[in-house]
């Protein structure tokens, strides 16, 4: 194919005028406390720690830091209101208050989306189009199973856990936070929340937005802090519940650490989503898609589809046109409505892609960099993808959770399916063909839990969501995410 | 008649079953069995940490196979493992009298096993259209979620009971396509050895059931830790035991699904939930368009 006859040049004459959101109508406060039994209250040994805009560098906002102390006193408010008005309460009213939360959630659905960016660093893009939309969508969603619950499992009598402790990311913080406590509150559970320490605002915004809606005190707790924080809450004698959503290290501490405790468990871990590319694909279709399954967020996703497989005989050309494509997003002010690709989570974070990088060359592998610039102050990482990697490569192995893509060929079918599954991991999938009787045999027998066939990176509050093997234990959405909260009485 | 020598009984020497093959243990040791009164009744296979790998290699080897066999075709084995199991009663009684449950318990617990056999050859084609869905999603996609087998499970059998207990926790296992490694009640395992021959019978490939005996003790962790094995489903543990085999299926996320205090032969005991407890959920997106 003769690309260069069509060539467009990106280093001159286009420049996209800014477009930034405006940010007048948001209000975050100079300090946060811990949101428990229904009130903001400070934190008993008085530690603080900042949260950063990560595209500035610049403090947004001081956030309590929450100890053994104060997540006792969170655990204990969420067993008080679970074993008074809680669970006394008419499924159908209990329906309303969740109802209610997805309401609020859409009347204030912009100012949530400009904390999501300026916390987080994602596109304002993605947070105003996909974040927020779903939080409130997944609110809406479970507020209906509330009061349906016989008919989710037949032959079983559905009786809700208790307290559920919840922990969850970075990389959808207020999705993240939609998906763990309205499947438990549907289900008549409490909860005790700690959102991520680098992105607390918004999960305390809906503690605002709870109070607002009038739950009974202590039904939803909110505590921010770090690691300790999140142990803490997953260790507590009166957790009846661990969902934990992150790396599948961290999964794999919590499965020892509540060993023999009898407690439920959740996890929603790491992933290498292969993306699979036949040669009888819609090719500029499918570059999207890779565009979408790695880029999206910055490929702070974890079933993001870090890992590319290209048929052989379409391979330069999906490439060549991959690299196009790159040079054509737009790196930058994640508030600007242009904006593709934001900033990356945090110093630490971009550290980690970084040494990915570098360790991706050492191993051999051809590094192509998007030449976009990208602002002086904050963390950035341009758009990077590896070719002539082996299956044994570490950037093709481990999930580097950042805009990093891996590309491999294969001839056959079945060549594609074996290094597909050539993973610990097994979140994921995307294929991509014409052929209707391929996707089955694909999507039929790649090991993950979700398969994207001529998309990718689509979610839905209906939808069951989930990992095979290392990546999880469980599915959250759809009918399949109320058994995580439920005990079943036969 | 003290000229004719009376006949000598042929005693059966028990084996274990890998691969739809019927070896004794690679350790070359055994434990004895006895009888209420301290007599030995059978040399039973002490399973060694080699024996469980070669019986997971011959799981994994079977399972995606197994899997991909038609639901109706694995109704109709399990089915067939019943008919076979039903030929065999009073084998089946013989030793569990042997082992000193009383004959009426031991018909009772026979013929549910059989029963239980068939109930789940019933799901065999059923379960998948209970617990699946089609997700109705906001967006212009076509969104189904389907089960399909967690992959290779190993089974520390319920202690207390011998057969019903390990066909109630095998059959729910097998029928949604996963392939298992089982570890016999160590008191009563001579029905175990008797069941792998009634599997052998039945139309299951080879590999697709795998049955060692032994000591607990000294094999649950490697039911647990063993990083090719997908799930550990753990009847009746203590304790200590429970956490230690949660801690060790944490290297590999292992799914532990833990069955204590079951009554094996009430039903409740039989449920779609067993089947579901070992399949993963599998959700597929298409964009619908012209």
């Amino acid at each position: 194919m003769d690309t260069q006859a069509n060539k467009l040049a990106f280093d001159g004459g286009w420049e996209y005028a800014p477009a930034p959101e405006s940010t007048d109508h948001v209000k975050i406060d100079k300090q946060y406390e811990l949101f428990i039994g229904g009130k903001f209250v400070a934190p008993a040994k008085g530690g603080y720690f900042n949260t950063v805009n990560p595209a500035t560098e610049k403090k947004l906002s001081r956030v309590a830091l929450a100890t053994d102390a104060d997540v006792n006193k969170a655990v204990a408010a969420a067993r008080k209101a679970f074993n008074g008005p809680w669970s006394k309460m008419k499924a159908a009213e209990r329906g309303k208050y969740i109802y209610r939360i997805a309401r609020i959630l859409q009347e204030r659905a912009r100012e949530f989306s400009v904390i999501e960016s300026l916390d987080g660093g994602k596109p304002i893009r993605e947070s105003r189009d996909i974040d927020i939309p779903l939080a409130a969508a997944h609110f809406f969603y479970y507020a209906g199973w509330a009061d349906k619950l016989e008919y989710a499992y037949p032959g079983r009598t559905a009786k809700a856990l208790g307290v559920a402790g919840q922990v969850i990311p970075w990389n959808f913080p207020l999705l993240m936070a939609a998906w763990k406590i309205a499947p438990a509150l549907a289900c008549g559970n409490t909860v005790v929340l700690k959102p991520a320490e680098t992105t607390p605002l918004t999960a305390l915004k809906l503690a605002e937005v709870i109070q607002e809606a009038g739950l009974p005190d202590g039904v939803v707790n909110i505590v921010t802090g770090a690691g300790e924080t999140g142990a803490a809450i997953v260790n507590h004698d009166d957790v009846d519940k661990v969902a934990f959503t992150g790396s599948t290290g961290v999964g794999r501490a919590i499965m020892k650490s509540i060993a023999g405790s009898g407690k439920k468990y959740t996890l929603e871990l790491g992933g290498k989503a292969a993306n699979i590319i036949f040669a009888d694909a819609a090719l500029d279709q499918a570059v999207e898609g890779i565009v979408n399954g790695i880029f999206f967020n910055q490929g702070h996703v974890c079933c993001a589809g870090s890992r590319l497989l290209v048929q052989e005989s379409v391979a330069d050309d999906v490439i060549e046109r991959l690299r196009e494509r790159m040079e054509t997003l737009i790196v930058g002010d994640p508030l600007d409505k242009n904006t593709d690709i934001g900033a990356i989570n945090s110093k630490q974070q971009l550290g980690r892609i970084e040494s990915y990088l570098k360790l991706g060359v050492a191993e051999g592998a051809a590094m192509h960099q998007s030449s976009c610039s990208v602002p002086a102050k904050g963390y950035w990482c341009r758009p990077t993808i590896f070719t002539g990697v082996s299956q044994s490569n570490r950037v093709v192995q481990e999930e580097i959770f950042g805009p990093v893509l891996a590309i491999q060929t294969f001839r056959t079918l079945e060549e594609g399916l074996s290094k597909a599954n050539n993973t610990q991991y097994g979140l994921s999938g995307g294929i991509w063909t014409d052929k209707g009787s391929r996707i089955f045999k694909m999507t039929q027998n790649v090991r993950a839990g979700v398969i994207w066939a001529n998309t990718f990176n689509k979610f839905d509050p209906t939808s069951p969501f989930g990992g095979y093997k290392e990546s999880g234990v469980g599915r959250e959405g759809g009918l399949h995410g109320l058994g995580a909260y439920l005990n079943l009485e036969s | 008649m003290a000229t004719q020598a009376a006949r000598i009984p042929v005693a059966k020497t028990y084996k274990i079953y890998i691969g739809g093959k019927f070896p004794r243990t690679e350790s070359g040791r055994y434990y004895d069995l006895q009888n209420a009164k301290g007599k030995v009744i059978a040399n039973i296979c002490r399973s060694s940490r080699k024996d469980f790998r070669n019986a997971v290699v011959a799981a994994r080897a079977a399972q995606p196979g197994w899997a991909s066999a038609s639901a109706y075709l694995r109704g109709q084995i399990l089915y067939r493992i019943a008919e076979m199991l039903e030929g065999r009663r009073e084998q089946f009684i013989a030793e569990m009298t042997v082992q000193g449950v009383g004959k009426k318990a031991a018909t009772e617990e026979v013929d549910a096993a059989v029963d239980r056999l068939i109930y789940y050859a019933g799901w065999a084609d059923k379960y998948q259209q209970i617990f699946s869905a089609v997700n109705p999603v906001a967006s212009s996609h076509f969104n189904f979620s389907v089960l399909e087998a967690t992959g290779v499970v190993s089974i520390l059998a319920p202690e207390s009971s011998g057969l019903l207990g390990l066909v109630s926790n095998i059959a729910p296992t097998i029928v949604g396509g996963n392939s298992c490694v089982v570890l016999a009640s160590e008191s009563l395992p001579l029905n175990a050895v008797s069941f792998a021959e009634v599997l052998h019978a039945s139309d299951v490939p080879g590999g697709v059931v795998n049955l060692l005996t032994g000591y607990r003790s000294e094999l649950a962790g490697q039911f647990a830790s063993h990083m090719d094995v997908n799930a550990v489903i753990c009847c009746d543990a203590d304790d200590d035991t429970a956490a230690d085999i949660q801690v060790k299926a944490a290297d590999n996320i292992k799914r532990v699904i833990a069955r204590d205090g079951i009554n094996w032969s009430k039903a409740t005991a039989a449920s779609p939930y067993f089947v579901a407890d070992v399949q993963e959920t599998k959700t597929t997106w298409h964009p619908i368009g012209s």
